[in-house]
């Protein structure tokens, strides 16, 4: 705190942070590493990453964005959303409509205008709410306006209502659980419970083609990096300091002058678009979207990455959501039946034992062992004090 | 005006109250209370416990809304209009009775978040430490004796120093009008009379409302008190003069 580097503001803000400059400096090697390999060396040889395994780190590079996004709003200001998956989703659809309207006259139809499960339901004309989704501008400006202009509603409504703790928890959960059942509707027009998928190609790339997949991957490494430096940036400022002064002593903060609502609506606002970047960079790698982008569970899981990370740090929640994507991965493919007892089980034991997250794993070892007693202020922001908030 | 004929009295005022009435569930926690301070006063008000000391704070900071009644700040603002942060900015500060700091916050942040100006969400975000804001935490830390815990997380600090540091992030909002509710619960007796110094260093810029229950603090304090007891005003004068009030001594004192 008091030997701050000075410069300019990009370079204060990386320099002043040792975890993240290192974690940025690897998320970018394996961003120009994996695309390398997949691409360069031949199916075979030692170096060679192959495209599953390139696509599947892309999507933890996509979970991670969106567990940053998560950790912002509940790390920083207390606001435990159990419906982040909707923005996610809500991103990953704004996407697939793109993707669909892509495929133009390729479908099992061969309409030009419209999308086949539009055909298949006899409709005529394209609904307005596709209109400008075959613009790729267009798409990308709706990944941020559909889950930013939801999260300003619902913000607005709950925030300003001074809606808090685990009731603010249970209508976020409502709202995708909504959503899940609106989505699932044929007549919604979006695909109804088969969503968006059979994509061929974005902006004229081949899907399929491993370079068109290294793109997208290294894609997705940029967007948590510039994803993370936005937080950063967030809670570095003094609007960090007034987001933690908020979870921790709400009155306190109304009672020095700051309007808590507008407060807690920026940043819910800007993690729900970064929410929603994280799902667009999903679907053109998973080759899907469907309602149960929606599921209550998926925003539960989201939780626990930032949980089992270390809440409150930013880059433990992109630890987090690796290391818990990287076991899920693992154990339903070893005992399938058994992961959610797992996942439930690793919840239960980061709360007790590890309330600062395998990030806090080494400052815990660190109090224990090598210092006499009375340590345990050293790790800032995810105080003990928050934890009655949630 | 139309705010200003409502006003009963002649004399300007900082704070105006009159027939503020509170009820919660059938229960007046304030009954037709009329109060009022002027410019530069400081003020003690002392009562029995559920006698509507912390009702009155919150109903002047925008907290909770009075069934009936008239509250005017510097005799323009209608204060029961407002919500707890435009009270703030207009230029009443609060101090809670429980010390209410950020814990996970380091003193010197505390401060700087405290001072005047800069509320919004875009101000917040741009926010750039200047001189002029340094010099302010600066005089302000002389005032608190927290000099050297400025880099330290406020939660470390102990009970008395963390009702300092209150203290000092309501000079740092330059509030008009400080409410202050117990300031010397789990002080020292040293922290005590320390505390009614700076409170009367204070009171040559600010006007004052003090609750407190301890006696030493408010003689030391030496100004007007006001005896609350079931929502309204029981008494009002000098300590010796409610002190020896038969009605202040049935009701409070004499437990």
């Amino acid at each position: 705190m008091k030997q701050e580097i000075k410069g300019g503001p990009l370079t204060r803000l990386i320099m002043n942070d040792v975890a993240g400059r290192r974690m940025m400096a690897i998320i970018l090697a394996i961003a120009v590493i994996v695309p390398f390999c997949n691409l360069m060396f031949p199916e075979g040889s030692a170096f060679h990453v192959s495209t599953y395994t390139m696509t599947l780190l892309g999507k933890y590079l996509c979970y991670a964005l969106l567990a940053v996004a998560v950790d912002l709003i509940w790390g920083y200001c207390g606001i435990l959303s159990l419906g982040h998956g909707a923005f996610f989703a809500l991103g990953g659809y704004a996407m697939g409509m793109y993707l669909m309207r892509q495929i133009g006259d390729r479908g099992v139809y061969a309409n030009p205008e419209l999308p086949d499960f539009m055909v298949f339901l006899n409709w005529t004309e394209l609904p307005w709410y596709w209109y400008g989704f075959d613009q790729f501008w267009f798409a990308m400006v709706m990944v941020l306006a559909a889950p930013g202009i939801l999260a300003f509603v619902f913000g607005a409504l709950a925030f300003r209502s001074r809606v808090t703790g685990v009731y603010l928890s249970i209508i976020t959960q409502a709202l995708t659980y909504a959503l899940l059942l609106a989505f699932f509707r044929n007549d919604m027009g979006f695909g109804g419970n088969n969503g968006l998928t059979d994509f061929k190609d974005i902006l004229g790339f081949d899907l399929q083609a491993d370079s068109t997949r290294a793109a997208l991957f290294f894609a997705s490494g940029i967007a948590l990096i510039l994803g993370y430096l936005i937080s950063r940036f967030i809670v570095t400022s003094k609007l960090g300091r007034v987001l933690v002064a908020i979870r921790d002593s709400e009155s306190r903060a109304r009672f020095l002058g700051y309007r808590v609502e507008w407060y807690k609506l920026f940043v819910f606002v800007v993690s729900a678009m970064l929410a929603g970047v994280a799902g667009a960079l999903y679907v053109p790698q998973v080759g899907i979207i469907n309602p149960g982008e929606f599921a209550p569970i998926n925003s539960i899981e989201m939780i626990i990455w930032v949980a089992v990370g270390g809440r409150g740090t930013l880059f433990g929640a992109v630890i987090g959501a690796v290391l818990v994507n990287y076991a899920k991965t693992y154990f339903t493919g070893a005992f399938a039946e058994l992961w959610l007892f797992m996942l439930g089980g690793l919840f239960v034991l980061t709360t007790l034992y590890l309330p600062k997250g395998v990030v806090g794993l080494w400052a815990q070892i660190k109090d224990k062992f090598f210092s006499s007693g009375g340590g345990g202020q050293s790790g800032k922001p995810a105080t003990d004090n928050a934890e009655g908030k949630i | 005006m139309s705010l200003a004929k409502t006003k009963h009295i002649d004399q300007p005022t900082v704070l105006y109250m009159d027939g503020v009435s509170v009820s919660f569930d059938g229960f007046k926690a304030l009954n037709s209370l009329s109060l009022f301070i002027e410019p530069g006063e400081m003020r003690a008000i002392i009562g029995p416990n559920g006698a509507g000391k912390t009702t009155m704070m919150d109903v002047i900071t925008g907290k909770t809304r009075p069934d009936e009644g008239t509250i005017l700040f510097n005799d323009e603002h209608d204060l029961t209009r407002f919500d707890e942060a435009q009270v703030a900015n207009m230029g009443v500060g609060r101090k809670f009775q429980k010390p209410s700091v950020i814990e996970s916050l380091t003193v010197f942040e505390n401060l700087e978040m405290s001072l005047k100006g800069g509320r919004s969400v875009w101000q917040a975000l741009t926010h750039k430490l200047t001189s002029a804001k340094q010099d302010k935490i600066d005089e302000i830390l002389s005032m608190i004796d927290l000099k050297d815990r400025l880099y330290e997380d406020a939660g470390s600090l102990s009970h008395g120093q963390k009702q300092w540091l209150e203290i000092g992030m309501l000079l740092g909002q330059e509030p008009e009008l400080l409410l202050i509710d117990e300031p010397a619960a789990g002080m020292t007796d040293e922290e005590t009379m320390k505390t009614a110094e700076l409170f009367k260093e204070l009171s040559k810029k600010h006007s004052l409302m003090v609750v407190e229950h301890d006696m030493d603090f408010i003689e030391a304090l030496d100004c007007r008190v006001t005896v609350l007891h079931e929502g309204s005003v029981l008494a009002e004068g000098s300590l010796a003069n409610v002190k020896n009030n038969q009605q202040v001594i049935e009701v409070y004192l004499g437990r």
